[in-house]
Formats: C-alpha cells, sequence, structure tokens
C-alpha cells in the first residue's frame, strides 16, 4: 500500500534531493521502516527508543500523529505523510 | 540584598535596547574553584530577545542614509524574533512592517508580530526559513521601490550592532577575567560582531559557536550551517571553536535552568548554556579556572504554545 511522503528541506540530502517519495505500509510505523529501508539514516533522525523525537512533527494530511493514534496510526493508499521540521535561523 | 536600577529614563523604547545584565549561574555549572558562568540575559531587551539589537541598528543605520522613510514598507525574512522587534520598533517609530514566517513558527511570535500593527505573510513550513528567504526576494523583485528590504542575513548593521554593544559590554563587564565567549548561530550576527570586537580587544577571549548537532532539529532560532542558506554575513573562521549540540541536550539545560536558576529560556539558550556548562566541566577537569559566557537569546514563554504538545506529550 503506497502513500507519498514530504520531505523537508534538512532531510532532502537522504533522499537525494527529492521533496516528496513514495513509501510503502499500513501504519506510520511501517512507513517509517519503509523509508529506512530505501533511504537509509531517516529513520534515526525521526524516531529515538520512546518513539517519535519530541522536537519531529509528523503529520497524517492535516492531522498530527499524536493527535492521532501515534506510530500505530494506520494509513491508507493515497494519503500524505508530511515530516515538519522546526524553524532555523533568524 | 537590593535591586541595582541601571538602566533609568529613557525618550524612546528604542533607547532601552541593550545593556543587558549578566546573571551568574551558580547551580547548573560546575561547582570548581576559579570556574564561573554567566548567563547574558538578552530576553531583558524591550522586545524579549537579542534581535532587538541587530534590528534597531538595521533601521536607524537605514533611516541615517536614506534607505528607509516613513513611506516605506519595511519587509523582511525571519523566524519570529527579529520580527517581534521590527514590529515594537516599527510601531515606536512609525514604519510600516511586514513579515515572511514559515507558517510553523510559534504561536506566541506570530500574536506579538500582530499585536503591534505588523502584517505576516506566511511560507511553506516545508521550505523552512530558506523558504522564507526565497519569497522575501520574490516580493521585493516585484515592487523594489515599495520596501526596504533589511536583509538580516547579509546586512552589516546586524553583526555591527553586536561590534559596538554586547562586545564592549562583556569586556566593560568582565574585563580581563572572561576567558570564553559562547553563542549560538542563526543570522550568525551575534557570534560575528562580538568574536570581532573581542579579537580586537579582548584576544585571550576564546569564542565558540553553537550550532544543532543535526540539519533536522528543534532548536529554534539556530542554523545547521552546512545544510542552510549560509547568510553573507557569517565567516566561519571568526569563532575559534565550533559545537555541535543535541536538541535534547538544548531543551533538557532549558528545563534545569528555569528550575535551578530562576531562568526562563529559550530551547536555543539552553543549548549555549549547555555548551558552556560543558566548557567549565572540561577546564575543571583539566584544574583550570575561566569565566564563560553563554547569550541567552530569549525567554521560554515564546515557546509554551508548541511546548504544550510537543514536550509533554507521552508517548
Amino acid at each position: 500500500m503506497s502513500i507519498s511522503v514530504r520531505i523537508p528541506t534538512p532531510l532532502r540530502t537522504l533522499t537525494a534531493g527529492q521533496d516528496e517519495v513514495t513509501a510503502e505500509g499500513t501504519t506510520v510505523a511501517e512507513v517509517v521502516a519503509d523509508l529506512e529501508a530505501r533511504f537509509p539514516g531517516v529513520r534515526d533522525r525521526l524516531l529515538d527508543e520512546k518513539g517519535v523525537r519530541r522536537f519531529v512533527n509528523l503529520f497524517l494530511g492535516d492531522e498530527d500523529i499524536r493527535f492521532l493514534e501515534g506510530l500505530s496510526t494506520s494509513v491508507k493508499p493515497g494519503e500524505t505523510l508530511t515530516i515538519v521540521p522546526a524553524i532555523a535561523g533568524g | 540584598m537590593t535591586a541595582r536600577y541601571l538602566r533609568g529614563r529613557f525618550d524612546s523604547i528604542a533607547e532601552a535596547v541593550g545593556r543587558t545584565p549578566l546573571v551568574r549561574l551558580r547551580h547548573v555549572a560546575p561547582q570548581a574553584p576559579g570556574i564561573a558562568v554567566y548567563a547574558k540575559l538578552e530576553y531583558a531587551n524591550p522586545g524579549g530577545s537579542v534581535k532587538d539589537r541587530a534590528a534597531l541598528r538595521m533601521i536607524s543605520d537605514a533611516m541615517a542614509d536614506g534607505r528607509l522613510d516613513r513611506s516605506k514598507v519595511l519587509i523582511d525574512s525571519t523566524s519570529g524574533n527579529t520580527g517581534v522587534a521590527y514590529s515594537m520598533l516599527g510601531a515606536a517609530l512609525g514604519v510600516k512592517i511586514q513579515l515572511v514566517m514559515p507558517s510553523n513558527v510559534s504561536q506566541a511570535r506570530k500574536d506579538i508580530a500582530n499585536a503591534f500593527g505588523t502584517e505576516i505573510i506566511y511560507s511553506d513550513p516545508m521550505e523552512g526559513s530558506d523558504g522564507a528567504i526565497e519569497l522575501v526576494r520574490a516580493i521585493v523583485a516585484k515592487e523594489p521601490s515599495r520596501f526596504f528590504y533589511p536583509d538580516q542575513y547579509s546586512n552589516p548593521s546586524n553583526p555591527l550592532a553586536h561590534f559596538e554593544g554586547t562586545g564592549p559590554e562583556l569586556i566593560e563587564a568582565l574585563g580581563p577575567r572572561l576567558t570564553h565567549f559562547v553563542a549560538g548561530l542563526g543570522t550568525s550576527g551575534t557570534m560575528m560582531g562580538t568574536a570581532r570586537r573581542l579579537r580586537q580587544d579582548a584576544p585571550h577571549v576564546h569564542c565558540v559557536a553553537v550550532e544543532p548537532q543535526d540539519a533536522l532539529h528543534g532548536l529554534e532560532g539556530l542554523k545547521h550551517m552546512a545544510s542552510s542558506l549560509v547568510p553573507p554575513i557569517y565567516d566561519r573562521a571568526l569563532p575559534h571553536e565550533h559545537r555541535g549540540i543535541s536538541t535534547e541536550d538544548g531543551w533538557d539545560m532549558a528545563d534545569r535552568v528555569v528550575a535551578e536558576e530562576g531562568l526562563h529560556v529559550g530551547h536555543s539558550s539552553g543549548a549555549n548554556i549547555f555548551a558552556a556548562v560543558q566548557i567549565a566541566h572540561e577546564l575543571a577537569a583539566r584544574g583550570e579556572g575561566g569565566c564563560i559566557v553563554a547569550i541567552v537569546c530569549d525567554r521560554g514563554d515564546r515557546y509554551f504554545a508548541p511546548l504544550r504538545w510537543e514536550k509533554k506529550y507521552v508517548w
């Protein structure tokens, strides 16, 4: 099951510059695992041993997955997962 | 203990910018002979952040040489604090302000800028502050005569504010005792101006630039230079040393400083203090003394809204 994932500028070094990629999975956790298989290093930027890192925001559609079911949130084909970074500089 | 009133009486809020206090950190710093760590409280500026200094200098230099008058709109891109500073000074000096910010900037800073009558234009959160820079350039290119675009990332008045303000204040307050100066890099103006002054007038002082350890980080206001548009005012060789600090270390130190020192500081200040304390431990381990100053860029309450869910949420 394929969904699209929007990649913020700080992670595009891992995705060969792509700002949007596709990934497979039925939950956010599976999508992240698939991203890691395609773009090694992504997982550690997003997750730590407790789950999603405190300063990383993952949105499924318009909703922060913290307000859904976290990494267990199920994803449907055609949905978009967005990785929103913090603000940098000035 | 009695209060010392250093500040006096001013004709305008603009005159209240600068001459910020230095407060010794007695609890988070190691207790070792000859070691002192100080926080320079830039949040005591009237707009609540270090950015008052650069904004004031950029506006006053431009008004002095005619680049800015009341017929023009001042427009710039900002992650927030510079925007608050422009907004406050614009209201006081009668200059109309427009700001371009990524839409995920903290709500508190949007609200403060709005309260001063500033118009905010939002840029794509996925493109971060570099996206805001690109959008402001496009807006100005369409109607160049309508705007004054200070461009804090390339404006020499930004570091000059620190060359003539922050640097001399440190030398006046601590003189030859000062051994280390620690500041994070955003536009890099604070480090560039202060380090240039210290290299000139106090060359024994070791200047340490703090950067986020990773490209994807939560130290709002700081730039990971290797993965960002590099500000034209930035000279990597000016600080003597660069330290990468993790978001978690910066956030946790900000929490400790609130609880143990009574200083409610923002995340980037937490990272600066973490680096200063790290340096203090290294000096103490070598049996050396030192007097370290860390810049406290702003107050933690600028981040209350995102903290509500970003930090306290339990997985």
